[in-house]
């Protein structure tokens, strides 16, 4: 009996030793959440609609997972996107469809073997298949709307002009977004609104939005005060919060918010204490 | 009298369950027979219709009567899946499901030894072997009726919880599921005849009659397993169905996937260095409350014997890890990114730990063991440096490399180390775990040349050879880590390959020159069994926790690189349980799992205690 008790214990202390360091002992990341199965894009701005682009880019469209500068080595680093999607086209192995940097891009997505970037193929096919997963199939599944706005995100991103054509919001279940927008936008009426309306989900966590590119904003009230958060909004690079890009937070807001929205948002924040 | 009575019911017992199960196994040939009776009747008769208008071909039109329509995967919404109150679905299959496969890696396992070591028996004609085998069975005895149930409350569980997908998949794989249950039938008869039959089928013919059951009983266990397997590698890798999970109507496309076999290989070598791993504890637990120096000389040799199976399917293990690692990159670099640079990274290193602990606690026991042979004496002054070196390696493979998968998790986990970056690395890795294996092996050799002395008036220049094989290797496995770390990306994860190539070939040679080189050797005197510290068996008993903790972690991972997909890219799972869970919420549900499972362990050998002390009373 005196055995098995021993042996029992040293048993659960082992176990123990596990558990605590595969809980403590290495950091815990979080697994980004399931993207959202139905994402309805209204119509936006070019701006926002950039903005979305790089959202799939590092969220949903799984696109950082290899290209992605800090790995190296596994994909093309995407850089200059906007010259280098015209000199493809220009190279006598380009044997694909398009004929414009734009289509370049949207086949590079569609029918990542069309074309393959010299020395990044699957092993032994000599460059002629991609081992980048079809973006429009079913293992990722963006939809033409999400594939044009991720154009326009490497189109721009260092310094090209997106030449996508906005969505429509024509893939929107309700028509109202539509003709919202072609109207100038009402003034929100709650600080949700307001949220949903700037698109500030898209970046923050904060309500029921769980964007990441920006902080999180569900315990902002405890640390910051009102005009802090009023200058974060109206002045995004007066001051950058630890660990994140500077002019990556429109820096518009200040033009397109009435003074009511940016109160009501401001004390929403304020209200944010977790 | 009473007890012999008492064996002779039981025999009849075995004999008439087994009967009963012989006559299940026809069911699914009447169930096809009888189905099939009307059609060939049906046949007939347009076949005479069509003698007189001669329209279409019989067995055209055959064809197209027994053509099924496959159903799509379905698109589920969350409403699908039933809840039942204050059970979480996804966590109690996962428990089950895990418990389910300690208990069947175990009963898989324990056979292939049995089947070798009552070979070993028979040729060599030592008794001994024989009757270990004998009582290896037993402990899997026990084991075998908990998987069965096991293996229901899961069934049961999954069709509770998760009943669409179920669905789904027997669309698919109904007739894999049907083989599946059948030859579980299989087994258990070939087990118990196996079992109760070993001292009916003791000599002469019959023990060929034994070895014969035995060997069915293993093809039978091994086919079950890849029936298994199939269906996980088919949840991660689809094939033999279109892109919206339309079934071509070809079962052998569909288990056939592109990860089975490399899937099958690692689980056959892992379940068996798991099975030896768990007779050990249960060796090390007899050996501790052991009463007599005979009881405690049995208990130690068949810890030995344990300790000797875990280690040799312990080496190559990490082969076919990285085979299977491969075939998943191939299959899908993004899957395979995920798995080992994604949000996993760090599970790999949480991997290193265990197997750190399992190569370190095998080579302890093997040092231990060197004490109780005379003669060890001339190499326990090497033991200190082989520690050295795998303490070494270890910590290159403990080093983390953090690969990054989207910004929120590059702040989670912090970029590289700056110091330590280079030794992260895949090619560090790959040189630290082959001379980690090699530095094992070593350990082994030593330990089996400790009770010889080799008479081969060749020994000086056979063992100047050894070392310089084993340099040259060791030199050449190190070359090859530093140079991949010039190459691209692609070329680097093909060095690997010349590495094994090198440990292997080192293996091999060695081991032909020590048998050679020891063939006539003279005996340093006879080996103590049973002359080993308490500490040893410690040992064998964190090779036990380890294992089945390991194989717990890593079940999970193979299951949480699909992510929010029942099955990959076909079938999505939309249940609130579809998020990924982080690495500490993995590991605390294998520890519960692992719990679980050591209770039911415990309570089995209980439970048969109880009966032998009934039944000597
Ligand atoms: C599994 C890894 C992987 C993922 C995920 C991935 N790619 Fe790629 N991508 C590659 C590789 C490898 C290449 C180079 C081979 C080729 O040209 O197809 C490439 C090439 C490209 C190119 C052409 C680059 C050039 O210089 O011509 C573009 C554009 C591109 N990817 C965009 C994307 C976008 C956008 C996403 C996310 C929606 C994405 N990729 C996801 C691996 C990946
Ligand atoms: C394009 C992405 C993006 C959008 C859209 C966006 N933000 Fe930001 N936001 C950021 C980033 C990145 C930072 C951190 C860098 C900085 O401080 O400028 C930030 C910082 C902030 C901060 C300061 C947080 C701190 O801890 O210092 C506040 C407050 C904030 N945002 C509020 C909002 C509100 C309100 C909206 C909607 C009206 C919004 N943001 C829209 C990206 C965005
Ligand atoms: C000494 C080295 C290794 C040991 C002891 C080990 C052990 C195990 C065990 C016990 C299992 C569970 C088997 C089962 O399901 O029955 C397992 C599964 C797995 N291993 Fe390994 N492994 C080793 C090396 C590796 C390596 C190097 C990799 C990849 C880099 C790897 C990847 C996997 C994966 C993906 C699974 C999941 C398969 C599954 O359970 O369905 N293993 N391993």
């Amino acid at each position: 009996m005196q055995t098995f008790l021993k042996i029992s214990i040293f048993a659960v202390i082992a176990l123990l030793g596990y558990t605590l360091f595969a809980n403590v002992g290495i950091p815990q990341v979080r697994p980004a959440p399931p993207p959202a199965e139905e994402e309805t894009i209204g119509a936006m701005s070019m701006d926002q609609y950039i903005v979305l682009g790089k959202k799939i880019f590092e969220g949903k469209g799984t696109c950082t997972l290899c290209h992605n500068p800090v790995l190296g080595g596994r994909a093309p680093n995407l850089v200059n996107m906007h010259n280098t999607s015209e000199e493809r086209l220009k190279d006598p192995r380009y044997k694909g469809k398009a004929k414009t940097g734009e289509e370049y891009l949207r086949e590079s997505m569609m029918n990542p073997s069309a074309y393959v970037v010299a020395g990044f193929g699957k092993a032994w096919t000599n460059d002629t298949e991609s081992p980048m997963p079809q973006i429009s199939g079913p293992a990722v599944g963006l939809k033409p709307a999400e594939i044009n706005a991720v154009i326009a995100h490497l189109q721009t991103k260092d310094g090209g002009k997106a030449t996508v054509p906005l969505p429509t919001g024509a893939d929107a279940a309700p028509a109202p977004a539509a003709a919202e927008a072609a109207a100038p936008p009402a003034p929100a009426k709650t600080a949700e609104e307001a949220l949903g309306k700037y698109a500030c989900g898209a970046c923050h966590k904060i309500g029921a939005f769980a964007g990441a590119v920006g902080p999180d904003l569900t315990k902002i009230g405890a640390k910051r005060d009102e005009s802090y958060l009023r200058r974060a909004i109206l002045d995004p690079n007066a001051d950058i919060a630890q660990g994140f890009p500077a002019g990556v937070m429109p820096q518009d807001f200040g033009n397109k918010m009435t003074a009511k929205e940016l109160e009501m948002l401001v004390k929403f924040l304020k209200a944010q204490k977790g | 009298m009473g007890s012999f009575l008492k064996r002779r019911f039981i025999k009849r017992q075995a004999v008439v369950t087994a009967f009963i199960f012989t006559l299940l196994l026809f069911v699914p040939i009447l169930s096809h027979l009888i189905a099939s009776a009307p059609d060939t009747i049906n046949a007939s008769a347009a076949f005479a219709a069509e003698k007189k208008e001669a329209v279409e071909s019989p067995a055209a039109k055959k064809e197209e009567k027994s053509k099924v329509e496959y159903p799509p995967a379905p698109k589920l919404k969350e409403k699908d899946y039933p809840r039942i109150k204050s059970m979480n679905s996804r966590i109690s299959v996962w428990i089950l499901a895990q418990i389910h496969l300690f208990f069947a890696a175990f009963v898989l396992a324990v056979p292939i030894f049995v089947l070798v070591i009552e070979g070993v028996g028979k040729a060599t004609g030592d008794e001994r072997y024989d009757h270990m085998a004998h009582e290896f069975i037993k402990v899997s005895m026990t084991a075998f009726s908990l998987t069965a149930t096991s293996g229901g409350i899961l069934v049961f569980m999954l069709i509770a919880f998760y009943p669409d997908f179920m669905k789904y998949l027997a669309s698919v794989f109904g007739s894999v599921m049907i083989i599946y249950a059948m030859l579980f039938l299989a087994e258990s008869i070939f087990l118990y005849i196996y079992y109760y039959g070993w001292d009916n089928m003791r000599y002469g013919f019959r023990k060929w009659v034994h070895l014969t059951l035995g060997l069915m009983l293993n093809v039978s266990g091994m086919t079950i397993m890849v029936l298994g397997n199939s269906l996980a590698t088919f949840m991660m890798a689809p094939s033999g169905v279109d892109a919206s999970g339309v079934f071509t109507g070809h079962v052998w496309e569909a288990i056939r996937g592109p990860l089975w076999n490399a899937l099958n290989l690692h689980r056959f070598i892992a379940n068996i260095a798991y099975g030896g791993s768990v007779v050990g504890a249960y060796a090390a637990y007899k050996f501790l409350s052991a009463k007599s120096k005979e009881e405690r000389a049995h208990y130690d040799w068949m810890g030995y014997t344990a300790n000797i199976i875990a280690i040799s399917a312990l080496l190559p293990l990490p082969f076919a890890g990285y085979w299977l690692t491969a075939e998943i990159y191939a299959y899908s670099q993004t899957m395979g990114i995920t798995l080992m640079g994604g949000a996993f990274a760090w599970l790999f290193i949480t991997q290193a730990v265990l197997i750190g602990a399992l190569f370190l606690s095998a080579n302890y026991y093997l040092w231990c063991g060197m004490e109780r042979i005379k003669g060890s004496e001339r190499y326990t002054k090497y033991v200190k440096y082989i520690a050295a070196v795998i303490v070494i390696c270890f910590l290159v493979w403990f080093t983390p490399h953090s690969l990054i998968k989207t910004p929120i998790e590059e702040k989670a986990i912090g970029t590289h180390h700056s110091l330590l970056g280079p030794l992260g690395l895949m090619p560090a890795k790959n040189s630290a775990v082959n001379i980690m294996i090699l530095f094992t092996f070593l350990s082994f050799t030593l330990y089996k040349r400790s009770s010889k002395i080799t008479t081969a008036a060749w020994a000086k220049s056979g063992v100047a050879a050894e070392i310089a094989i084993f340099a040259v290797g060791i030199v050449n496995i190190i070359a090859l880590g530093i140079y991949s770390y010039m190459v691209t990306s692609n070329i680097k994860v093909g060095m690997s390959v010349p590495q094994v190539f090198t440990t292997l070939s080192i293996i091999i040679a060695i081991s032909i020159i020590e048998s050679r080189m020891f063939k006539n050797a003279k005996s340093t005197g006879d080996i103590e069994w049973g002359k080993m510290p308490a500490r040893s068996q410690y040992a064998l008993l964190l090779l036990a926790v380890s294992f089945t903790w390991l194989m717990g972690l890593m079940g999970y991972v193979r299951s949480a690189i699909r992510q929010h997909w029942h099955v990959n890219s076909i079938m999505r799972d939309s249940s609130p349980d579809a998020f990924t869970p982080t690495i500490g919420y993995a590991a605390n549900v294998v520890s519960i799992s692992t719990i679980l499972f050591m209770l039911l362990v415990i309570f089995v050998f209980w439970l048969a205690q109880f009966a032998a002390k009934k039944q000597e009373a």
